[in-house]
C-alpha cells in the first residue's frame, strides 16, 4: 500500500469522514455511554477491535459472498467477533463488562461496522480494509470519548472516574436530555471547525496553483 | 412481573429511544415526515413482538439446556434477519397494499438495535441481572438445570409490543417536531442533525418526568 492511500484511509477515518460527528453513525452507544470515559475507552476499543476483524475477514471473502446474501453473511462475521469480544470481557474485564451491559451485544448492529463492511470492506484489499477498520474506530473512541469527558466533568465533576470538584455536578448533563444536547452541540461546533479549516485548505490550494501558474509564465517569458 | 406496571414503563419510563438510547438511527433517519415515522414504527413494533415470541422459547428450551447460552447473539440476530426476510415476503404475497405502505421499512428493521435490544434484554443473559428475576429449576432433555428468567413468556410477548409502541410513539413525535422545524430559520451550523437532536433533547426532558413519578 502506497504513503498515500494510508494517509487518505487515517484521514478519511479520523476527521473526514468521522463516523461520530460526520456521518452520524453508531448513536446509540454515543448517547448512552457518554456519562464516563473510561467506559467510552472501553467501548472504544471493543468497537475498534470488531471492526478491524471483520472488516479483515469480509475484505478476504469480498469475492465468494454472494451479492444478495451478503448482509447476513456480513452479519454472522460481525456477531461472531463481537461473542468473542464478549466472551473475553466476561471473563478478564468483568468491571467493564457490567457497565456496557447491554451495548456489548448489541455492536452487532451497530451501523459503523456493517457500513464499513458494505461500503469499503467488500470492495477493497485486505490490507486497506484492515486500515481503515483501524482508523474508523479510532475515530469513534476520540469522538466519544471527547464528548464523555465534557459529560462527565459537567454532570458530575469527575474525569476518568477521579473527582475534580467535590459536590459539583450538573444533573442535567448526566442524564438522557443532556445526552442529546451534547452530541447536537458537538456536531455543530465539529462540522463548523471542519468546514472552516476544509476552505482555508482549498484557499491555500488555489493560491499555490496560482503561484506556480505564475512562476511557469515568468521562466516561459 | 406485573403487566400493568411493563405497560408504563414500556411506553414512558423506560421508553426505548428517550431513555436508554436504543434505536437511535431509525429515531433520527427516518423521522422526516409523519407518514414514513408511522411505517416505521409499525414494522418495528411487528418484527419486535415476533422476535419475541420466537427468541423466548429458543432460548428458554434450546439455547439454556443446552448450555449454549453463549451463542445468544448469534441466534437473535439470525433469527431477527430471517424473521424480516420471511415478513417482508408474506406481505408481498398477501396484502401488496400493506407492502407498498411498509416494504421500505423493513429491510432497516434488521440492523435496528432496539430488536435486538428487546431480544437481549427481554430474554437473553443480560436479563439476569436484572432484579425480581425469578429462579426455576427445571428438567430438560433429561439434565436438571438451573434457570433465570426475568419474564414469563406472556410478559415478554407483551413487553415486546410495548416496547415497539412506546418507539412508534416517540418517533412519531419527533416527526411531528421536525416538520414544523422544517419551516424554521436556523443557524446553518445547526442545520439538519443538529436540530433534530435538539428536539429530542426536549422531548427526553418531558419524558424524564415519567421516571421521578
Amino acid at each position: 500500500m502506497k504513503l498515500q492511500r494510508f494517509k487518505e484511509i487515517a484521514l478519511d477515518g479520523t476527521v473526514r469522514q468521522n463516523p461520530t460527528f460526520r456521518l452520524v453513525l453508531g448513536t446509540c452507544p454515543t448517547l448512552a455511554l457518554t456519562t464516563a470515559a473510561i467506559s467510552c475507552l472501553g467501548m472504544g476499543a471493543a468497537v475498534t477491535f470488531v471492526l478491524i476483524c471483520s472488516n479483515i475477514i469480509i475484505s478476504l471473502l469480498r469475492n465468494i459472498i454472494p451479492d444478495k446474501v451478503r448482509i447476513p453473511c456480513f452479519i454472522v462475521i460481525i456477531a461472531t467477533f463481537v461473542t468473542l469480544v464478549r466472551m473475553f470481557m466476561e471473563a478478564f474485564l468483568p468491571d467493564l463488562y457490567d457497565v456496557l451491559g447491554l451495548f456489548l451485544p448489541l455492536i452487532v448492529v451497530n451501523c459503523i461496522i456493517l457500513g464499513r463492511a458494505e461500503s469499503f470492506a467488500s470492495h477493497n484489499p485486505v490490507l486497506d480494509s484492515a486500515c481503515d477498520g483501524l482508523f474508523m474506530g479510532l475515530g469513534f473512541t476520540c469522538a466519544i470519548t471527547l464528548m464523555a469527558i465534557v459529560r462527565e466533568v459537567l454532570g458530575s465533576g469527575k474525569l476518568f472516574g477521579i473527582t475534580l470538584w467535590e459536590g459539583f455536578s450538573i444533573a442535567f448533563f448526566a442524564n438522557q436530555a443532556g445526552a442529546f444536547l451534547t452530541f447536537a452541540l458537538f456536531i455543530a461546533i465539529f462540522n463548523v471547525c471542519y468546514n472552516a479549516v476544509e476552505r482555508k485548505l482549498k484557499h491555500r490550494a488555489a493560491h499555490k496553483a496560482v503561484e506556480a501558474e505564475n512562476k511557469a509564465a515568468a521562466e516561459e517569458a | 412481573m406485573d403487566i400493568f406496571a411493563i405497560i408504563v414503563a414500556a411506553l414512558f419510563a423506560d421508553n426505548f429511544v428517550l431513555s436508554r438510547f436504543l434505536g437511535i438511527c431509525p429515531f433520527l433517519g427516518v423521522s422526516k415526515k409523519v407518514n414514513s415515522a408511522v411505517g416505521m414504527g409499525i414494522a418495528v413494533t411487528a418484527v419486535m413482538v415476533i422476535t419475541c415470541a420466537v427468541c423466548y422459547p429458543l432460548y428458554v428450551y434450546l439455547l439454556v439446556p443446552l448450555g449454549l447460552e453463549y451463542l445468544e447473539i448469534l441466534v437473535f440476530i439470525l433469527v431477527i434477519a430471517s424473521l424480516v426476510q420471511i415478513l417482508e415476503m408474506v406481505l408481498k404475497k398477501f396484502s401488496p397494499g400493506l407492502y407498498s405502505a411498509m416494504g421500505i421499512y423493513l429491510p432497516l428493521v434488521t440492523t435496528n438495535c432496539a430488536i435486538l435490544g428487546v431480544a437481549e434484554l427481554v430474554i437473553g443473559t443480560v436479563a439476569e441481572n436484572t432484579e425480581g428475576a425469578f429462579h426455576m429449576v427445571d428438567v430438560i432433555f433429561g439434565h436438571r438445570v438451573n434457570m433465570w428468567y426475568a419474564y414469563s413468556y406472556g410478559s415478554a410477548v407483551v413487553s415486546g409490543l410495548f416496547y415497539g409502541i412506546g418507539f412508534t410513539l416517540a418517533i412519531v413525535l419527533l416527526a411531528g417536531l421536525r416538520q414544523k422545524a422544517d419551516k424554521l430559520h436556523v443557524a446553518k451550523a445547526l442545520k439538519g442533525f443538529p436540530i433534530t437532536m435538539l428536539a429530542a433533547c426536549f422531548m427526553a426532558m418531558a419524558f424524564y418526568v415519567f421516571t421521578l413519578v
